[in-house]
């Protein structure tokens, strides 16, 4: 009986938060129809993003300072958001798709929720090993996945490439992220597709028997542990790397760039395609143009210390000074197409 | 009164009969409660027949064996450790006089709102090799000295026991409190030794509390991707993750899924088992007496109360304000009101809706019993079972297939679906597949105490249906509410997945943005809204817990 008045206070605070935040939140959407006095208002383009909100967001908004054309988005992990597609259909509110990683863009495709976009604007900025064969999705940065070593113990000379890193001289020296990440999956597949499966599984154990402790759960943890001493070589995207670097820049830890071997340095992309059922199609077109070119790419690069898509722009300096690398020119799609295989093999292999 | 309950509850009663055929209603409600709760489960048994090529021999070959003898050791150790931790201070608490108690009271509670992978990133953050706890260690002992080693199975079952007390904690100290020391009493006149008597009268009567306790937690962390993904510890949650992001199996994860519900099923089927059929009846009054104890036991008590709060609450809780207040000029802006804003309306309004739902549910099975529906209000709190991301698409799977259909009919226009879809109620939808499970056990535990034959008393007095409830059932429920509410409030601001997946536009919350950063690596810029996810769980803890008191 004593309920209502006891309880009333908290609640009662709650329910104010809430009705706050209802009110709040419903200002922004304006409506786009009801203002038909003027000018009809740039139908606005809708993103349903893996990439995250700090990354894109200055991006888009310089779009709308560019164009006038509003964007808004949603995020979420890939997966999550490609099954959201598939399920919402012809009633998706989303016009674009943006992630991370060559093999969920190719998932993606694979899944019928993107539709090939005809572009020449988009043919020019991005090399074509960076962009689906049947022009669904295109690479908006590009991620390096290289060799940084303990400048303390490790000298350069003896580092050769991935495949090196199986060497029993690497014994108790080398560590790794965890199998988990999409990025060591794409790693790994792109060797199946280079080297063949054999051969990879070979590599792979070679690794899983060099490892200097058990595999860590992101690559920042990993530099840190060769700056701390655990391990003295390891695997990681560079712009981990630089995070650390721009934090502490005498950091006793640097990139090498595996040559040759294995077709050059692993890269992997972030990159987009418009949705099969996009509402605004043409307005997303033109968004993924516009981030094919050279504002919206040094954004893009600069933002996460990342490499842009379009060739003809330059990277961050502080990018550049790590140097210039030979790239693997395979068509990232096929980090996709091997993922699977890739990720069985590393089970096999133990490869945690 | 007891006698008339003897009474009452000999001969049936022509109100109980009158109860048992005008409550068909609830038997309709505990139907579509079930349908909507067990949408993802629906979605998860379609899944069945599907083709998934080879990727089970390859998962049964390589994952499952480690991933499933790894899930029952982290349960067990889990239940142990909550057990064994909720209980033991929901007894001092709620019986024994120390100092510092009415502190400890609300404080024990702050671990919960703490999402566990945040717990499990600043304890790591503390505790590895790269860490300040080792490296004094190698400076002291030199660079081969052995440190001790927990291992993945120990992180990841202290990290979410650490987290997951509370829940035992929070519904046991309920059950100690109002029958704790009066028990005893009855113990100490018998001749027994206030251990004995904790042991042999108290701890036997709070049975189900603390099994609903423990099974909340058991589900909670068997549901758990965060935290052992941190420690890289291979589960059956990491096996349907490598199932479906790794070999993009969605449906192997589905399947997988539901080998996890039918683990959880088990274990509930053992709780029965631990319930037994006895019968659990107190007063619903705290008994303001209290255990006199020497003074080194006092202190020995307060002592073991601030050592858990400091390793689960103090010491990580210290790290992320340190980690908050060097991002806090490159992280904070005008957003995070917003952002809080959101956390606090979703949680809210969350804890009202499964919180009402659950006590229809919880009425429900108690006024149209019978097996069917005892099991239809087992399979609709299952959902806690699973793990986030796969219950969020499963539960979003036919929501989208409804809108489309809608879509397509003549009589909705496509507006009215876009609504639907943009409004808040898929979000809460979903929350209730989720949460109904910890909103029901307290409810649920606390509705058992009610004896039919007080019912029946009412009843003869001329005390029926909603009067019945306000007068009788409410005044000995209220703490059970209180509870519920508390714990989908925090649940919900902690949530990720459905969230993520559900929210309409603009609804980002505390909980997103922490996975904003995560997502990127960048742990100790997210150390900021995950101090304002503790802080906004604050409130409501203390609010709550002192009037509970």
């Amino acid at each position: 009986m004593r309920l209502s008045p006891s309880v009333r206070p908290g609640s009662g605070l709650l329910l104010a938060a809430f009705l706050l935040a209802a009110c709040s939140s419903d200002t922004p959407p304006a409506d786009s129809g009801s203002g038909d006095t003027a000018a009809p208002a740039p139908q606005p383009v809708t993103v349903y993003s893996a990439r995250a909100e700090q990354l894109i967001q200055p991006i888009f908004d310089a779009y709308t300072a560019a164009t006038g054309v509003p964007v808004r988005y949603t995020t979420d992990s890939e997966q999550p958001l490609i099954q959201k597609l598939k399920a919402e259909g012809q009633t998706t509110p989303a016009d674009l798709l943006l992630t991370v990683d060559a093999g969920n863009l190719w998932y993606a495709a694979e899944e019928g929720v993107l539709r090939p976009v005809t572009s020449t604007v988009l043919e020019e900025n991005i090399p074509g090993y960076l962009q689906d064969p049947e022009n669904q999705w295109f690479a908006l940065s590009v991620r390096a996945r290289t060799i940084v070593y303990d400048t303390r113990a490790v000298d350069p000379a003896e580092l050769e490439g991935y495949a090196g890193l199986a060497d029993d001289q690497w014994r108790g020296r080398l560590c790794l992220r965890t199998s988990a990440k999409v990025y060591n999956q794409s790693l790994v597949a792109m060797l199946i597709a280079e080297l063949g499966e054999e051969r990879t599984e070979e590599i792979v154990r070679g690794w899983v028997r060099n490892l200097a402790t058990d595999v860590f759960p992101n690559d920042t943890k990993l530099i840190e542990a060769i700056e701390a001493g655990q391990c003295e070589v390891g695997i990681v995207n560079t712009y981990y790397f630089g995070r650390l670097q721009k934090e502490n820049p005498d950091i006793p830890v640097a990139i090498f760039w595996p040559d040759g071997e294995a077709g050059g340095v692993h890269v992997n992309v972030s990159g987009a395609g418009v949705t099969r059922h996009a509402p605004n199609p043409e307005g997303a077109i033109a968004l993924l143009e516009w981030m094919s070119q050279e504002e919206a790419q040094r954004l893009l690069g600069g933002e996460n210390m990342e490499y842009p898509s379009n060739p003809e722009v330059a990277p961050d300096p502080l990018v550049a000074a790590w140097g210039d690398f030979t790239a693997s020119t395979r068509n990232v799609a096929e980090a996709g197409l091997f993922q699977e295989q890739a990720v069985k093999l590393m089970d096999r292999a133990g490869y945690r | 009164m007891a006698d008339i309950g003897v009474l009452a509850a000999r001969r049936p009663s022509g109100a109980r009969r009158r109860a048992a055929g005008g409550h068909r209603g609830f038997g309709i409600a505990i139907g579509l409660i079930a349908l909507v709760a067990s949408a993802p489960l629906l979605v998860a048994l379609s899944s069945l027949f599907a083709d998934t090529g080879d990727v089970w021999p390859h998962l049964l070959q390589y994952v499952l064996p480690e991933a499933l003898g790894n899930t029952l050791l982290l349960a067990s150790g889990v239940a142990l450790l909550t057990m064994l931790l909720g209980v033991s201070l929901a007894w001092f608490v709620a019986t024994c006089e120390f100092p510092g108690r009415r502190f400890f009271n609300w404080a024990l509670l702050l671990p919960m709102a703490m999402p566990g992978y945040v717990l499990g990133f600043a304890l790591a953050a503390f505790f590895e090799y790269t860490g300040p706890v080792q490296g004094t260690w190698r400076r002291l002992f030199g660079d081969s000295a052995p440190f001790p080693d927990v291992g993945a199975a120990g992180a990841s079952i202290l990290t979410l026991g650490l987290v997951l007390y509370p829940y035992v904690y929070l519904i046991t100290r309920q059950a100690f409190a109002t029958q704790g020391v009066r028990a005893l009493e009855v113990a100490q006149s018998c001749g027994l030794s206030p251990w004995r008597g904790f042991r042999r009268v108290a701890l036997p009567m709070a049975r189900p509390w603390i099994a609903a306790g423990t099974g909340l937690a058991i589900m909670e962390c068997l549901a758990d991707f965060g935290t052992v993904q941190l420690y890289n510890y291979t589960t059956f949650t990491t096996a349907i993750y490598r199932a479906w992001y790794g070999l993009f199996s969605l449906n192997s994860a589905l399947q997988l899924s539901l080998v996890l519900v039918i683990l959880v099923l088990c274990a509930l089927l053992l709780e029965r088992r631990f319930r037994g059929r006895a019968q659990f009846t107190a007063g619903g009054r705290v008994n303001p007496h209290r255990l006199r104890l020497s003074r080194g036991r006092r202190l020995a008590i307060s002592c073991y109360c601030g050592a858990v709060l400091f390793i689960a609450f103090g010491l990580p809780a210290s790290l992320i304000v340190g980690w908050s207040i060097d991002s806090f000029a490159a992280e904070f802006d005008a957003r995070y009101w917003q952002f809080a804003a959101n956390s606090l309306a979703l949680a809210s309004l969350a804890a009202a809706t499964i919180g009402g739902v659950a006590l229809l549910l919880a009425f429900a099975t108690r006024y149209a019993p019978g097996r069917v529906n005892a099991a239809l209000a087992r399979v609709a709190t299952l959902g806690y079972a699973i793990p986030g991301t796969v219950l969020a698409v499963g539960f979003f799977v036919p929501v989208a297939a409804a809108s489309r259909w809608l879509n397509e009919s003549p009589l909705v226009s496509g507006n009215g679906v876009i609504a639907l879809q943009s409004g808040l109620t898929v979000v809460m939808l979903a929350y209730l597949a989720r949460y109904l499970a910890v909103a029901h056990g307290p409810l649920d535990s606390a509705l058992l105490r009610v004896r039919s034959s007080v019912e029946d008393a009412a009843r003869g007095m001329g005390v029926a249906g909603l009067g019945l409830l306000r007068r009788v059932h409410l005044p000995i429920l209220k703490p059970a509410i209180v509870t519920a509410l508390l714990l989908v409030f925090v649940d919900v601001m902690k949530e990720l997945p459905i969230t993520l997946m559900t929210r309409p536009f603009g609804w980002d919350t505390l909980a997103v943005r922490v996975f904003q950063l995560t997502t990127e690596g960048e742990w100790e810029r997210a150390a900021l809204p995950a101090l304002a996810i503790v802080l906004a769980g604050l409130v409501p803890v203390m609010l709550l817990s002192r009037r509970n008191d």
